[in-house]
């Protein structure tokens, strides 16, 4: 293989890793407003507080890797909760706007409760993943990246799998295609917006220990969910294959920009492309406006 | 005037109900009516007069338009539910087929049936197969696996009609079944109705404009009129009634040219004052 190709895929792999954890990020965000319709601008935050609940759980208290991981996941779950049940069900009929801004404060007050715990500056996480490289072929890929590619990976065929053929899924979807329709036929809505949120902040704290394990973590790590909110208005609010594919697409995107342009361009390139998206699809590459029938 | 029926044994009794809507609008004014068990009860009248609202009244839904029961109580076989949540009453027995079908558009026909499966929870009884529902309708059998959204009206109007056998209710209330259906296929769908009313003994309240088809498969009806019950009685009486035969069955009462003007011009002359 020549060099030049080697390197491109390099970058290729390391694009399809963070773009898998962007995915994840963005999936998070997606089964959230797919079942309540909220925008949860604080996905970002409790990314960062996933990470962060790493830390305490495994250098903290020094648990071993396999308990501080699934600790972690639950603490977002628990979080999810008590937001669903004491910020947002309360919020229920009001105007979306007061909903999202009640999220933005939401955010801002966890980076704050995060700097009190652990102060401002960066934290690297006990390391759980070996630093020896994988090399796919020749081309060297950072084994943290192929890992949470792999986990990445996981979590979103089983979700994929849930929502298709479990009965809670299809509960889920019915929701978001018909409230008033969901209560009809028996469902308990409210129930599944707790689990949606439940879910929808677990899956963002795994994704923020994964990604703390490949660069660390700050109290400004949230900035990663800016990128995940251009996946999902790129690929569709309510599209679970629209996060997919916007997320691996804006990974790819971002390395090959990042090593072939340079750093400055990736904004660039990543909100240009969120512009032109918006003027061609307003509302997502796959997202869905509504079934027309002629 | 609405001095009710006999009632013997009624699965629905509602009393005196009144609601206002976003605490301003009242749409019902002291309606009452009930369903005796296992018998088909039709609620007729005009556009606006609060037909849907008492439905959603009944069924708990109110709250999600921003309506509430602001007087009155409504006893569903024997029990106040007035306060009950929506999704509750449905596990209770109590299925609402709201006004314009309101399928699961972007689910399979099959898993419309899946969710309709949420209102046996708790409940002890085994999941209705769903064979069932495909007996009465075998083309949704042809279409189980496709979107919903993608199918006709009446389609939609089977699997709507579907998802109520899969809740195995004791009470149905349909709103509109007619709504932008063909002739034909209204009279396939209401044979049908009639014919899961007699084969399961499920009781039903159907609020209709097409009073025609509703009479044919009622055995009592209620006349209601700006939130209120104007008249009631067996169909086969009110199905003679003279002013019904004009106002609702489309009978001209007075001979000669029919015309619309003489028609708005007498109603608002004479209302149902009787």
């Amino acid at each position: 293989m020549s060099d030049d190709l080697l390197f491109f895929t390099e970058v290729t792999l390391a694009g399809l890793g963070s773009g898998a954890l962007l995915a994840l990020t963005a999936l998070s965000f997606v089964l959230i407003y797919k079942a309540t319709r909220v925008i949860n601008l604080a996905v970002g935050e409790t990314l960062m507080l996933g990470g962060y609940l790493f830390l305490a759980f495994a250098a903290g208290m020094g648990l071993p890797v396999w308990a501080a991981l699934p600790l972690a996941i639950a603490g977002g779950g628990v979080l999810g909760a008590i937001v669903e049940r004491g910020l947002i069900r309360p919020m229920l009929g009001k105007s979306p706007i007061s909903v999202f801004m009640v999220t933005v404060g939401l955010g801002s007050v966890l980076v704050g409760l995060v700097e009190m715990l652990w102060g401002t500056d960066p934290r690297t996480l006990p390391g759980f993943i070996a630093n020896t490289p994988v090399f796919i072929g020749e081309a060297y890929v950072s084994r943290k990246i192929v890992v949470a590619f792999i986990a990445a990976a996981l979590v979103i065929g089983v979700f994929l799998a849930l929502f298709r053929f479990w009965r809670g899924g299809v509960a889920l979807r019915a929701t978001a295609s018909d409230q008033a329709a969901a209560y009809s036929c028996g469902i308990n809505v409210p129930g599944v917006f707790s689990i949606a949120w439940i879910i929808g902040c677990a899956t963002a704290a795994g994704t923020g220990v994964l990604l703390g394990a490949i660069g660390g973590i700050s109290p400004s790590m949230g900035i990663f969910g800016l990128s995940a909110l251009v996946v999902v208005i790129v690929g569709g609010l309510d599209s679970i294959l629209g996060a997919l594919i916007g997320g691996l697409g804006l990974g790819l995107i971002q390395a090959w920009t990042g090593s072939y342009l340079g750093g400055e361009y990736q904004s660039v390139v990543t909100f240009g492309l969120l512009i032109v998206t918006l003027v061609i699809r307003p509302y997502g590459l796959f997202g869905t406006h509504e079934i027309e029938r002629l | 005037m609405a001095q009710g029926q006999d009632a013997s044994d009624p699965i629905l009794q509602v009393e005196n109900i009144e609601v206002i809507y976003n605490k301003a609008v009242q749409a019902l004014r002291g309606l009452s009516l009930s369903v005796p068990k296992g018998k088909v009860v039709t609620l007729l009248g005009s556009n606006g007069a609060g037909k849907s609202t008492t439905l959603k009244a009944i069924s708990g839904l109110l709250g999600l338009e921003d309506g509430a029961l602001s007087a009155g109580r409504i006893l569903f076989d024997g029990q106040d539910i007035s306060r009950m949540r929506p999704h509750d009453l449905v596990r209770a027995g109590l299925f609402h087929i709201m006004e314009g079908r309101r399928i699961f558009e972007d689910l399979t026909v099959e898993e419309n049936l899946t969710a309709a499966t949420f209102a046996l929870s708790g409940r002890g009884v085994a999941r209705t197969p769903f064979d069932l529902v495909y007996d009465y309708f075998p083309r949704l059998h042809e279409r189980r696996h496709q979107r919903a959204g993608y199918m006709s009206g009446g389609e939609q109007q089977m699997l709507a009609i579907g998802r109520a056998l899969i809740a195995q209710p004791k009470l149905i209330l349909l709103d509109e079944p007619s709504l932008g259906l063909s002739p034909l296929l209204v009279e396939e769908i209401f044979t049908i109705i009639g014919r899961i009313n007699r084969q399961t003994g499920v009781s039903m309240l159907l609020v209709e404009q097409n009073a025609n088809v509703a009479m044919a498969i009622a055995h009592y009806g209620y006349i209601m009129e700006t939130g209120k019950i104007q008249l009631d009685g067996p169909t086969e009486k009110l199905m003679h009634d003279q002013d019904v035969r004009e106002f609702y069955l489309g009978h001209g009462g007075h001979g000669g040219e029919k015309s619309y003007r003489n028609i708005k011009h007498y109603k608002r002359r004479k209302r149902w004052l009787s």
